[in-house]
């Protein structure tokens, strides 16, 4: 009896396994890949999640069951201390392996691309002028991260600058960040929003909220000694909800506004006169 | 003994000789964070007191290390120590006076210079209740982001006379202020000064903002 088309049954078992798991793999575990349907945005990157996993199945799969096959069918005899053959200079293999990954990477360099447009940024920061823009009203509202604190201002509600951030349901947001001093990140994790805070920099995100609730604020940038200490949590509330806080903040922080100055995308802060 | 032996004990000693300046080094930087200071009973007006200091340099006789650092110091026993660790009890209200000897900075954020979390949203500025002060006029900040309070601290005038270089500052000129808060149920909660007030360091961030024990520090509601 002859030595097996090794190569034949491997993509046979391969293509099998692909075929069965995949497909569970992406019902299964697609839904509960981070991080969650709060927002639009945040719903694209779990289809996203989703695509990369589902395409990173079959590569997995390739390799454990490479593995396991190997183990079992090219074991070596007890004792016997034997090199396999070498193999040099095989076109097919080499221009497989070449053409399979540089696919790979190609459909996916494509893939994030479009969805990066399709998605208006998908949460990302933009930088000031974003490539992709969503069409209709947004609302805009200014993030300012400071040592050791996010606060955010309403342009459109007379400027009014508060440590609480509240959005709307169902309404598009233009996000403004930015910082007063070092190099923060405004990370709003279950809306899917990541944008670095740069001084002097207006960082533009667009997120827009689906989920009434409770969402999570971190700065994702070492920053200094309280780093770690620099969360808080945000809330998604209906329209009319935030009609009423916004115009409760409004009336609390009606004193600190005047001495606000007037609204811009970027701030240098003075005095810096302690410093060097 | 052989040569083996002579190499072998002379890396064995000198791993172990580093081994203890290691152990040291550690040792050292582990007792050097401050100790907790608790507030004292508010006898008359219920719930605690807690007495702080800020002083623009600490001065060699509370921080031989960093004698021109900028610093808070906590009253104990009737003396002024260098602590940023308070301890304060859980459901109840706690009366902070604050001894400022530092003049002016100015917030960066001018929104920081509103009073916002104590009792009733003010504090007292030299005997005044007041809401907010002058954003260019904040020497300090006292602000706990996670419980909500913010109060800022006004500097010396520059023009004051008798103004005190370095701690301990009695008798210097100064600015008091009063405030008291509610705390909640029992936890670590950072606190910090908001305001940009290391001397020397770039935009007035280092040294001093970011060691704890001078600027920032923890409030335990036990």
């Amino acid at each position: 009896m002859g030595e097996p088309n090794h190569l034949r049954r491997l993509t046979l078992i391969w293509l099998i396994a692909t075929l069965v798991v995949t497909p569970l793999v992406v019902i299964f575990v697609g839904p509960i890949m981070p991080p969650g349907n709060a927002s639009e945005q945040s719903a694209g990157h779990v289809t996203d999640n989703t695509v990369l996993l589902g395409m990173a199945t079959p590569v997995l799969l390739l390799l454990l069951i490479y593995l396991a096959y190997a183990v079992i069918f090219f074991r070596q005899p007890q004792g016997a201390v034997l090199e396999g053959p070498q193999l040099r200079g095989d076109t097919r293999i080499q221009t497989a392996w070449i053409v399979v990954t540089s696919l790979m990477v190609l459909v996916l360099a494509v893939y994030g691309s479009v969805r990066l447009l399709a998605d208006n940024g998908a949460g990302s920061g933009s930088g000031p002028s974003p490539v992709a823009k969503p069409s209709g009203p947004k609302l805009p509202v200014q993030v300012i991260a400071q040592q050791w604190e996010f606060t955010y201002r309403y342009p459109t509600y007379g400027g009014v600058e508060t440590p609480h951030l509240e959005l709307p349901r169902g309404q598009m947001v233009e996000l403004h960040v930015t910082s007063l001093d070092v190099i923060h990140s405004f990370w709003a994790i279950q809306l899917g929003v990541k944008a670095d805070a740069n001084p002097q920099v207006d960082n533009i995100a667009f997120v827009k909220p689906t989920d009434l609730g409770r969402f999570e604020v971190r700065c994702s940038e070492l920053c200094g000694i309280w780093h770690g200490q620099m969360f808080d949590y945000g809330h998604v509330v209906t329209p009319a909800a935030f009609q009423q806080w916004i115009h409760q903040q409004q009336v609390i922080y009606a004193p600190v506004t005047k001495e606000l100055p007037p609204y811009k995308t970027t701030y240098l802060p003075e005095p810096t006169r302690r410093g060097e | 003994m052989s040569l083996l032996t002579r190499k072998l004990l002379g890396v064995g000693a000198a791993v172990a000789v580093l081994g203890v300046l290691i152990a040291l080094y550690i040792s050292s930087w582990a007792t050097s964070f401050p100790a907790s200071v608790s507030a004292t009973p508010a006898v008359r007006q219920g719930g605690a007191n807690l007495t702080l200091e800020t002083v623009a340099a600490i001065g060699p006789k509370y921080s031989p290390s960093h004698p021109d650092w900028v610093s808070y110091l906590v009253r104990r026993g009737g003396k002024w120590v260098r602590s940023t660790i308070f301890s304060v009890p859980a459901h109840s209200i706690v009366h902070v006076t604050v001894y400022q000897y530092d003049g002016d900075s100015g917030l960066r954020n001018p929104f920081l210079s509103q009073v916002q979390g104590t009792i009733g949203d003010t504090e007292t500025v030299d005997g005044k209740t007041v809401r907010g002060i002058d954003p260019e006029e904040a020497s300090h900040t006292f602000a706990v982001p996670e419980l909500g309070i913010l109060v800022p601290l006004p500097g010396v005038p520059e023009e004051a006379k008798n103004q005190c270089e370095f701690a301990p500052c009695e008798g210097a000129a100064h600015r008091t202020i009063t405030f008291s808060f509610r705390t909640g149920g029992k936890g670590r909660y950072h606190w910090q000064c908001f305001v940009p007030c290391a001397a020397g360091w770039l935009n007035g961030f280092g040294g001093p903002m970011q060691t704890l024990g001078y600027m920032d520090g923890f409030i335990d509601v036990t």
